[in-house]
């Protein structure tokens, strides 16, 4: 799944001129940076948080999914949710990864997310009301993970390259099976209709949001681009997400809750019309309406699980006890 | 904070004849859970049919400072290449 247009990156650094100017001539040309080359701090720093928000984001975007696999309408439904929620857990698991080879422990990464401190994509904060939210959920929100993912794919520092290229790879299954389940009700009884459209009034305008500020609001996007972390703005990445999007809604005979939505022949894109970014920064700052859930739920598995972590350990341990013994 | 558990570097070989490939890191207690873990986290569509896991803490890494005085004599030694030596076509295939 994804996180969003970066919040709150502190991307300052302090390093000479010749250093900076030297790192940038590698980027420019194009030459990946790994964990053990020489970088700014303010590279590290934004790559850090970016990755461990990502990472969050994954985790945390477990949840509102989790809330339906065994509410799931049949067998081939509930497998297919099973598998995507897994991949999830799995794509956090890579991008932890990822920003651990810049020199945070996982440790440091899951108290952030559980004190808070650190962010995780706001879409998630929002509640999973029925079983359309499934469908609508792959087909818009891993739509937009996927917008804003695949030139992360080319970002500049390998080891987040890497992951992206393997979530990449797995997530289109995500939004193809989430457009089959709307597709599914759209097509159905009148009710199952209402449903999916009622689903899409929910999410549309936060799948917008996940793309971050417009690009005049977004202070940090101008270092980031030019340090190739980022390859597309906010508005651009958006723009493509619905240009993308609204003939699939067409094709289903849903209609996107944008009164002010029409077709652009000179710019050869979509208009939209406003988005609430009172709406948006209130999510970002914790006040969605599932914010205390998530983290909750989180807090209650971190600590849960303490006993089978050192347990494990306490086995190793003593395995390797017994085998030194035994030299 | 509690105790951390240590890291691992996996590798996988996607089909007999190609080589173990390194494919990302892990958290285990222990190689069994490693192993366990890895088929889990890195398995999930036919990757691979054989897995190793190493201990990332058991890996000698070059230094990149070096990169140059390990890597770049290399660069000017083209003698090394087939294409240095001229052969007349005439010779054929070489």
């Amino acid at each position: 799944m994804y996180s969003q247009g970066l919040i709150g990156a502190d991307n300052r650094t302090e390093e000479t001129p010749e250093f900076l100017a030297r790192f940038q001539k590698r980027i420019d040309a194009e030459e990946k940076i790994e964990p053990k080359d020489e970088m700014p701090e303010g590279y590290r720093r934004t790559l850090v948080r970016q990755i461990g928000q990502h990472a969050h984001s994954e985790i945390v975007g477990m949840l509102p999914e989790g809330n339906w696999i065994t509410r799931a309408p049949s067998l081939r439904r509930k497998a297919a949710l099973l598998a995507k929620v897994q991949d999830e857990g799995g794509h956090g698991l890579y991008l932890y990864s990822a920003a651990e080879t810049l020199g945070v422990s996982r440790e440091e990464m899951t108290e952030e997310l559980l004190s808070g401190k650190a962010k995780y994509s706001s879409i998630f904060n929002y509640p999973t009301l029925s079983w359309a939210d499934m469908g609508t959920i792959g087909w818009l929100v891993d739509g937009a993970a996927i917008m804003n993912q695949i030139p992360l794919c080319r970002c500049s520092f390998g080891p987040y390259a890497r992951a992206m290229i393997r979530v990449c790879k797995e997530e289109s299954f995500h939004q193809r099976q989430g457009y089959e389940i709307v597709m599914t009700l759209a097509q159905g009884t009148p009710a199952q209709k209402a449903m999916a459209q009622d689903s899409l009034n929910r999410w549309w305008w936060p799948s917008l949001m996940m793309f971050g500020p417009h690009d005049a609001d977004s202070q940090h996007s101008d270092q980031s681009m030019a340090w190739k972390i980022k390859r597309f703005t906010n508005d651009e990445l958006r723009q493509k997400f619905i240009d993308a999007t609204v003939p699939q809604a067409e094709f289903l005979g849903l209609t996107i809750p944008d009164p002010d939505l029409k077709w652009n022949e000179e710019k050869g894109g979509y208009d939209h019309g406003p988005i609430d970014w009172d709406e948006f920064w209130r999510v970002v700052k914790g006040h969605g309406p599932m914010a205390k859930d998530r983290i909750k739920a989180r807090k209650k598995a971190w600590d849960d699980g303490a006993w089978v972590r050192e347990a494990a350990l306490a086995h190793a341990e003593k395995r390797r006890a017994r085998k030194i013994a035994a030299e | 904070m509690t105790m951390t558990t240590p890291l691992w570097e996996v590798f996988i070989r996607p089909r007999n004849g190609l080589a173990h490939k390194h494919v990302g890191s892990l958290h285990a207690a222990d190689e069994v859970m490693a192993l366990q873990a890895a088929r889990d986290v890195y398995t999930r569509r036919g990757e691979g049919n054989s897995i190793w896991v190493v201990p990332s803490a058991a890996i000698t890494a070059s230094d990149p400072d070096q990169a140059a005085e390990n890597f770049e004599p290399t660069a000017d030694k083209i003698y090394r290449h087939p294409t240095f030596y001229e052969i007349p076509d005439d010779v054929g295939h070489m």
